[in-house]
């Protein structure tokens, strides 16, 4: 065994698309152990979007295998034996219901799942994203795009999930807002203990948030290259300023581009 | 730079300006067609058998208004149960249509079919089944408007956003409550869009119906074939402008009403778009 539990573990996994000559994904094999703050870059086209899809559930495997394994189960979860895995999504864009409030938005996993909704718990989660309890009125067209993906961002806490998965969620916002909603991220995977996966093409992005990082090239080249990274105490400001960022950011650069 | 941007006050600014040139702008044509219409009239001196002015056109309307108002109330009624039907039908149907391509591939030809074949071919059967009146009027106002209410909802029900459809998967969701949760509410601008074209046309079918199926009892379209064959072109005229008016109110009072609700309600607008400021991307 290795020292920590894999929360996802892929072995030899293969997407295609109903051509088994092209695949998507092809010989992907990766371990994620609980906790990771993992990230995924690539090019466009490389089917990182679709590796976040297999682990989420919404894409099958037409070939090799994944397990799924939320560990043992905690106190939270109600005390099973076996707990089940509960991931929470973030997509590019907000995916908020026009028509619901803010705090309607939340109770949506709930009311799907069919659990009980305690408004006190996700008003609380709402500010826990950076928003205020003001917001909870409001609709998705009241907000700004920033606060938009911040309750996008709130609504994937909802059922108290292992796990995060964050297709590109900063892709369509502007840098200083950028930055911040990352601070949040990683903010409320330190506090909630979380297994982070983070698909985006920003290196930059990659080098700051992660604790690992790996390469993704379309296939059949797949994963070139998996980099761990030591992450010192520094505040958000030192590390964006820190050289490691800046060394590490080079030999990303080096591992997407070899001369 | 700040998140909560304060766009909403010019957002709502635009948006009137915007009504109200969307109603001075027409009206302003509308003014210019009369004044050239009477300027002709008066010019070459046309006589009123052959065209009579908008002056005469509205001394008509004035003179036989009790009449015009009955028959508008009348037609009007027709057309409202006629369309009324056909919301009813017309979302069901778009239901059955948007769970299965297989149903939808194999009624939807019969859906255009209520479109193309000509009332007058139908009207016989109507006459045959219902008999001639208020019934079968409305019957044929609801043939008419039933296909836009399909199309538009069954396009409403399937187009939605992937994205969505997604994070409702994510969830577990079942179909049904896909249905009622997603598809449904995200279909309502397209629907009351389909209601509002669907208007104009169980306004025509409504007229046309007392053609062809009505019993002859007040109604705009037994008006209209009452004055053609008296030949008093400015009573007809009259009747026809009033035809087109109702047309016209029913339009908009469904447009102002649809949008308001879409936005008060639901948050979103009639052209399907989300109120306020939009994220970028």
């Amino acid at each position: 065994m290795a020292e920590k539990a894999a929360i996802y573990s892929l072995q030899d996994a293969v997407v295609h698309f109903g051509d088994p000559l092209r695949p998507v994904l092809q010989q992907i094999s990766l371990r994620i152990p609980r906790g990771q703050f993992l990230t995924v870059v690539g090019p466009s086209g490389c089917g990182k979007s679709t590796l976040l899809r297999v682990l989420a559930g919404l894409q099958s495997l037409s070939g090799g295998q994944m397990e799924r394994s939320a560990g043992p189960a905690s106190a939270a979860a109600g005390g099973g034996s076996t707990a089940e895995l509960r991931a929470g999504f973030v997509f590019q864009q907000p995916a908020l219901l026009p028509w619901r409030t803010a705090l309607q938005n939340l109770r949506l996993p709930l009311e799907l799942g069919a659990a009980k909704s305690d408004d006190e718990r996700l008003l609380g989660l709402l500010e826990q994203v950076g928003l205020s309890r003001a917001d909870a009125g409001k609709r998705p067209g009241q907000l700004s795009g920033g606060m938009q993906m911040r309750l996008s961002l709130a609504r994937a806490l909802v059922r108290d999930p292992q796990v995060l998965l964050l297709d590109e969620p900063f892709a369509a916002v502007d840098d200083f807002l950028r930055m911040k909603l990352q601070d949040s991220v990683r903010a409320l995977h330190d506090a909630r203990g979380l297994t982070t996966i983070l698909v985006t093409h920003n290196l930059q992005e990659a080098a700051y948030l992660s604790d690992r990082v790996v390469v993704l090239q379309p296939a059949p080249r797949g994963i070139t290259a998996d980099f761990s990274l030591e992450r010192s105490c520094l505040s958000p400001a030192e590390r964006r300023r820190a050289p490691e960022q800046f060394q590490f950011l080079q030999q990303l650069t080096a591992a997407l581009f070899p001369s | 730079m700040s998140e909560r941007s304060g766009q909403f006050s010019a957002v709502g600014k635009t948006s009137v300006v915007r009504s109200v040139s969307d109603v001075l702008v027409p009206l302003l044509v509308l003014a210019l067609v009369l004044l050239v219409w009477q300027g002709a009239v008066w010019w070459w001196r046309i006589s009123p058998v052959l065209l009579p002015g908008p002056g005469a056109v509205l001394t008509a309307c004035w003179k036989i208004r009790a009449s015009l108002l009955e028959s508008a109330f009348r037609t009007a009624l027709a057309a409202l149960t006629g369309l009324s039907i056909s919301i009813v039908l017309g979302t069901l149907t778009a239901f059955a249509f948007s769970q299965s391509a297989l149903v939808r591939r194999a009624f939807y030809p019969y859906a255009v079919l209520l479109q193309t074949v000509p009332i007058i071919a139908i009207a016989p059967i109507v006459i045959v089944s219902l008999g001639r009146g208020f019934v079968s009027v409305a019957t044929v106002s609801a043939i008419l408007s039933l296909f836009p209410i399909i199309t538009s909802t069954t396009t409403g029900l399937l187009q939605v956003d992937a994205t969505l459809l997604d994070l409702f998967r994510l969830y577990g969701a079942s179909r049904w409550k896909t249905l009622l949760s997603l598809r449904v509410p995200a279909a309502l601008p397209y629907l009351i869009s389909g209601i509002r074209i669907a208007s104009g046309s169980s306004i025509v079918g409504a007229i046309v119906g007392e053609f062809f199926v009505g019993d002859g009892t007040p109604g705009l379209g037994s008006l209209i074939q009452r004055k053609s064959a008296s030949l008093v072109l400015s009573e007809l005229y009259a009747t026809v402008g009033v035809a087109t008016v109702l047309g016209t109110l029913v339009f908009g009072l469904i447009t102002v009403v649809g949008e308001r609700v879409l936005r008060r309600r639901f948050g979103m607008s009639l052209g399907g778009r989300i109120s306020g400021p939009q994220s970028g991307g």
